[in-house]
């Protein structure tokens, strides 16, 4: 919707403007043909990205981590980009704005904490490696308490996240989006428009029914401009730990990863083996990097932190 | 295969379907969509019709698992579903993907048009007589959900999990949801339940283990089954050749005593034991 904010042509004398709190409101309305619209905060500035700006303020880089699909990693993807930028010694903060399925508390062992508001907004849970993490998780009474919200409500509780908590001085900012192109992802791009976002990485699996998700989270990104900074392929293979057999869990039917990155010209950062340490590690709040910092999967994490690095300096 | 066949019921909606059956589960990737396209296969080589309605809008993955391409037209009732015989019975699908001509384009809607949208899959498609309809869902308890569960009061529900931690706890709330929307729950499936090396037959837990029935323990449900990790089943939904391939998938043939444990619960009896040497 373009913000309109001259006095229409049409208009009474007596306008107070568009934008005006008493657009549509005063006598002197009646009969405009405008007044239905302007009274309806039709064309009102939305000052949301201002007051997301002034938040984000101390947050250098900003990167969402997205998927058209589920369950392909993307909070553990999050969790360990966090963990990796931690490791380099940068400030780094989470925010899980996947309002109905919110599993990055758990799975940076904080779940079961409570926030606090105070006079400079929510402040966020710190983890042991002291990353700040705020998810709706911790507004929730219960584990068993479910958040069934229309899109609206839900874009409600995001501009709060991103208004009202004080993330302090941080060099990152990791968002976890939930799968999908929907209300999240716009209220995101939407809250973000006048602090950008630094980069987006997105996540996939090998199999054709995930990366046709994918491509169409790619084309989201690529038509509201987010920057891209590459794709990780997770659940690439499995190594059997008696044999040392390698198994494709998710056949790659159409090339996998490498393929689509290939075809979207974005570049493949890594592929990431499907480690069962990896959901037993999730499950209990800890790192792969700290749990098993030789495996290859640890490497890959490694490689990826260090890509965001590179990708988010200053040019 | 093309949807070459034309339901010749012509009225629109779902008052003419035994039984409708939503799969949800608040975690994505725990095989919601790919639940629904087995159930529906093995419902279908029983001799039933099942209908499969994806309301996955943003991601819909069913045309491509059921291997059913085409795209709908419509009548004087309203939109006609895709339709393809499957040994006695028959599946027909109603999916976003049968809608739009770009394959890979974002849909990227707000609630408001999702809510239309389903509302339109449920009342303006000639579902006919049916004995199945399997809604897929998207991951989550939002519009989607809500909008299933309002257009279809007596919806039925399966929950999937992975058996990880994490995937439960989002089940759990799913649980809340339905309890909340009154939807009577038939069970949970455990997707994901272990690998089994092809090597050296090494069962390793990929996905670390117990959360399904631990859940259904705790929220007092049926725990209908658990289903092993299975290459061949992401191969042949990739292709959507599972119908023809079932033989030789072994998380297709996990599904046949969940099948038989939901037609128990729902008291269906079983149209045709031997229908199975069909397709």
């Amino acid at each position: 919707m373009e913000e309109k904010t001259e006095i229409p042509s049409d208009a009474p004398a007596s306008c107070p403007g568009p934008t005006s709190e008493k657009a549509g409101k005063l006598d002197g309305c009646a009969g405009c043909p405008n007044q239905k619209l302007c009274s309806s905060g039709e064309f009102k500035s939305d000052v949301s990205p201002a007051e997301v700006k002034k938040q984000l303020l101390g947050v250098k880089n900003k990167v969402l981590v997205l998927s058209g699909k589920g369950g392909v990693g993307k909070s553990t993807v999050t969790a360990e980009i966090a963990r990796g930028l931690a490791s380099l010694d940068f400030s780094v903060g989470v925010l899980d704005v996947d309002v109905c399925g919110p599993s990055l508390s758990r799975i940076m062992g904080v779940n079961g904490e409570t926030v606090h508001k105070s006079s400079s907004g929510w402040s966020p849970v710190y983890t042991v490696d002291d990353i700040a993490v705020m998810s709706i998780d911790f507004l929730l009474g219960s584990e068993e308490d479910a958040v069934i919200w229309r899109g609206a409500k839900k874009n409600g509780m995001i501009k709060e996240f991103l208004c009202s908590v004080d993330w302090g001085e941080l060099d990152y900012l990791v968002v976890d989006t939930p799968p999908g192109t929907s209300d999240e992802h716009l209220a995101i791009v939407s809250l973000f428009k006048q602090s950008k976002i630094d980069g987006a990485v997105l996540v996939t699996t090998p199999q054709e029914v995930a990366l046709s998700d994918v491509r169409k989270e790619i084309n989201f990104c690529k038509k509201l401009r987010i920057p891209i900074i590459g794709l990780v392929e997770n659940m690439s293979s499995y190594t059997c730990t008696k044999c040392k057999t390698k198994s494709q869990i998710f056949p790659a039917t159409s090339g996998g990863g490498a393929a689509l990155a290939a075809a979207e010209k974005i570049p493949l950062i890594c592929s990431l083996p499907l480690d069962p340490r990896v959901g037993c590690s999730g499950d209990n709040g800890l790192s792969i990097l700290n749990e098993a910092p030789d495996a290859d999967i640890s490497e890959g994490y490694r490689t990826l932190a260090d890509k965001i690095v590179e990708f988010c300096k200053p040019k | 295969m093309s949807g070459a066949d034309v339901t010749t019921e012509v009225y629109a909606g779902t008052s003419d379907v035994k039984k409708i059956v939503g799969v949800l589960s608040g975690k994505g990737g725990v095989g919601k969509s790919t639940s629904v396209a087995v159930l529906a296969f093995n419902l279908a080589y029983k001799g039933f019709s099942v209908g499969v309605l994806d309301a996955d809008l943003c991601g819909p993955s069913l045309s491509k698992m059921i291997g059913l391409k085409g795209n709908i037209h419509s009548c004087d009732q309203g939109w006609v579903p895709l339709s393809q015989s499957v040994g006695e019975g028959k599946i027909s699908a109603i999916s976003l993907s049968y809608l739009v001509d770009n394959q890979d384009q974002a849909v990227i809607w707000r609630g408001p048009k999702k809510t239309a949208m389903i509302k339109q899959f449920l009342q303006d498609v000639c579902w006919g007589k049916l004995d199945f309809l399997l809604i897929d869902t998207p991951p989550g308890t939002s519009d989607e959900h809500m909008t299933v569960m309002e257009c279809v009061p007596n919806c039925s529900v399966i929950l999937t999990t992975s058996p990880q931690a994490v995937a439960a706890a989002d089940v759990l709330r799913q649980v809340t949801f339905c309890k909340t929307t009154g939807a009577n729950i038939l069970g949970i499936i455990e997707t994901l339940s272990g690998f089994v090396c092809p090597t050296c037959s090494d069962c390793s837990l990929l996905f670390n283990k117990g959360g399904g029935q631990r859940l259904a323990e705790h929220c007092k449900l049926e725990f209908l089954g658990s289903v092993p990790i299975d290459p061949n089943l992401s191969k042949y939904l990739d292709s959507g050749t599972l119908g023809s391939n079932r033989d030789t998938c072994v998380s297709y043939q996990s599904y046949d005593a969940i099948v038989d444990k939901l037609l128990g619960i729902m008291g269906v009896k079983c149209l045709n034991i031997s229908a199975e040497d069909g397709g």
